[in-house]
């Protein structure tokens, strides 16, 4: 079967700068694969290049299978990748269930309609219930997003997400910005999540790395330094040297 | 059969989304009482002020073109300094008709002045809408620009700056005569902006509207749910473009005469004014800036020909500063703000 996420040989130059290189990454159904590395090691510029976002200077991009390099954002997302953002990126003046409705809408195809009323799309909206219930935001539909405190809102970044009913769910930061007394709504999720889903996440947490990670990746200065398992990673000696080693609690631009 | 079970699933899908917070978003598109209002002033000036009612039809005539720029500008984010392209377009596809191929019919030019101006949105839209902020504004400002000046070139068509005079339009469903005081033109007129209202309120309320919400809220996030942006943008701005052109041909049946100052940046910056003092992204909001621009613009240019934009800026600056959301937002505010005190 194929690989829900195949990335070969990928490069990635800003002018001379050398963001990426030579990065080679695969993910199977249900993967739970961590990319870790410091500051500045081209964690979100990976994920930006796995998106579509961002094209790639050379190397290959397939998900499932299918060669997607040349394709955009939207067509990758419509072949079931989604992605959420280190920093905040929500439809901040509308309320909560909007924010859901329109990931819905988007995937369905409900969003190209004209002549109908947003409220007689009931299907849509039950199904936006539904994934805010089950992420416990149920209570919170009615409001605004600017209204809820950070916390809930990484929440609906998440939700989003999930609306989209993705193959392959790339988390970049998932839990960055949250208070720690909070932090918890966001790992009970994220250790819920439906284990068809292949997730890479991005994390500068090690708790979270080794309590959710089957698989490591290590990204130091653009490049893959290595690539094993939790035990394996936690004992390498380079790794402790370039990162574990050094307190890397703050937030990457 | 089939379909009473179907309206018994809406029902019964419609019961358990009640109660969730969410009717707001169930019922959005229903009618308000206070919707009537706008109409209701609308006729009573046709009543109480006969002797004001070809201005009233400019008045009209601005809440179209307004309301046109809300779509695209207060719906979908788009910052456009060009939308008077469609303005005259549409003003230039009636006046083209009539003296260039004896085409007087005022319906009939109105689609046609409508299916031009969409064409020239459509066009103009699919190649600029790459870009957004300050590109988009120079881009979109420069292509009125050029619409000014290819018909400055070509003056032996569209009269140049000195304009289409003698246009005669035919009356109205071949009965009503355009009258001296401009009865039949008043109601004519009201009659196309409640149509167009009607359909673009339908819009701005359908899964489709709320998608030009999410491009103005967060195109990043918007891409990211692949949504086609794009294409979003390029359908919005065409109909703003067709509506934008019936507001042009409007004006030219009205006047019964064409310049090429219908493309001037003046009027595109007028119609922008116009929105942020009423309110964006509100629909009605059109309505309050026109009035209370063409109102303001017309006595104080009596008042003071030299002087009167300053009134009109010294309005736009108190209302960016105190009321960002227009004065349509600040009457909402100080609604709720009574209805609070009300209820503690």
């Amino acid at each position: 079967m194929a690989h829900v996420l195949e990335i070969r040989d990928l490069n990635k130059n800003f002018g001379a700068i050398q963001v990426s290189r030579n990065i080679n990454l695969t993910l199977e159904k249900g993967a739970r694969h961590a990319l870790i590395g410091p500051n500045g090691a081209g964690k979100t510029t990976l994920v930006n290049l796995i998106t579509g976002a961002l094209t790639g200077t050379s190397g290959q991009i397939l998900l499932n299978g299918e060669d997607v390099t040349k394709l955009p954002q939207a067509a990758r997302t419509r072949r079931g990748m989604a992605r959420t953002f280190q920093i905040n990126q929500l439809f901040r003046g509308l309320t909560v269930i909007e924010n859901v409705y329109l990931a819905i809408a988007e995937r369905t195809g409900a969003s190209n309609r004209l002549w109908r009323a947003a409220g007689a799309e009931r299907a849509v909206i039950a199904e936006a219930l539904q994934h805010l219930d089950s992420l416990g935001l149920g209570e919170d539909a009615g409001k605004s997003v600017n209204e809820l405190p950070y916390g809930r809102q990484r929440l609906i970044e998440i939700a989003i997400a999930l609306a989209q009913r993705p193959r392959l769910l790339l988390l970049d930061e998932p839990a960055a910005g949250v208070p720690s007394s909070e932090s918890h709504l966001i790992l009970d999720v994220i250790g819920r999540l439906d284990p068809d889903i292949a997730v890479l996440i991005i994390e500068h947490d090690m708790d979270v790395v080794f309590r959710f990670a089957k698989e490591i990746t290590v990204l130091v200065a653009g490049a893959i330094l290595t690539k094993g398992t939790p035990q394996q990673i936690a004992k390498d000696e380079q790794v402790r040297a370039v990162y574990l080693g050094q307190d890397h609690h703050e937030v990457a631009p | 059969m089939a379909e009473s079970n179907t309206v018994r699933d809406d029902k019964a899908a419609a019961s358990s989304l009640s109660g969730r917070g969410v009717d707001f978003l169930l019922n959005r598109h229903r009618f308000k009482p206070a919707e009537a209002l706008p109409w209701i002033l609308a006729i009573a000036v046709y009543f109480f002020l006969p002797d004001r009612l070809t201005f009233g039809s400019q008045v009209l005539i601005m809440v179209l073109f307004a309301l046109s720029l809300d779509l695209i500008l207060g719906y979908a984010g788009i910052v456009t300094l060009g939308h008077a392209a469609f303005f005259g377009l549409g003003a230039y596809t009636v006046g083209l008709l009539v003296i260039r191929a004896g085409w007087n019919e005022p319906i009939s030019s109105l689609f046609a002045a409508a299916a031009v101006a969409a064409l020239a949105g459509f066009v103009s839209g699919w190649v600029l809408l790459r870009y957004r902020g300050f590109t988009l504004l120079m881009l979109t400002l420069a292509t009125a620009v050029l619409l000014m000046e290819l018909g400055n070139l070509r003056s032996d068509i569209t009269g140049g700056y000195d304009g289409l005079p003698g246009m005669v339009i035919a009356p109205l469903f071949g009965v009503f005569e355009y009258d001296l005081y401009g009865k039949t033109n008043y109601l004519y007129t009201l009659a196309v902006l409640f149509v167009v209202f009607m359909i673009v309120r339908r819009i701005v309320y359908s899964p489709f509207g709320e998608a030009l919400t999410g491009i103005r809220e967060n195109v990043r996030r918007m891409h990211a749910i692949g949504a086609p942006v794009h294409r979003h943008l390029v359908v919005a701005y065409t109909i703003a473009a067709a509506i934008a052109g019936v507001a042009g041909a409007l004006n030219a049946q009205t006047n019964a005469y064409v310049t090429l100052g219908v493309f001037e940046f003046e009027r595109s910056a007028a119609v922008m004014v116009i929105l942020i003092l009423g309110g964006t992204g509100r629909l009605y909001g059109a309505f309050v800036g026109a009035v209370i621009y063409m109102v303001l613009e017309d006595d104080l240019a009596k008042w003071s020909p030299e002087f009167w934009q300053f009134g009109v800026g010294l309005l736009l600056v108190v209302t960016v500063l105190f009321a960002r959301r227009g004065l349509l937002g600040l009457f909402e505010d100080i609604g709720r703000y009574i209805s609070k005190k009300r209820a503690s």
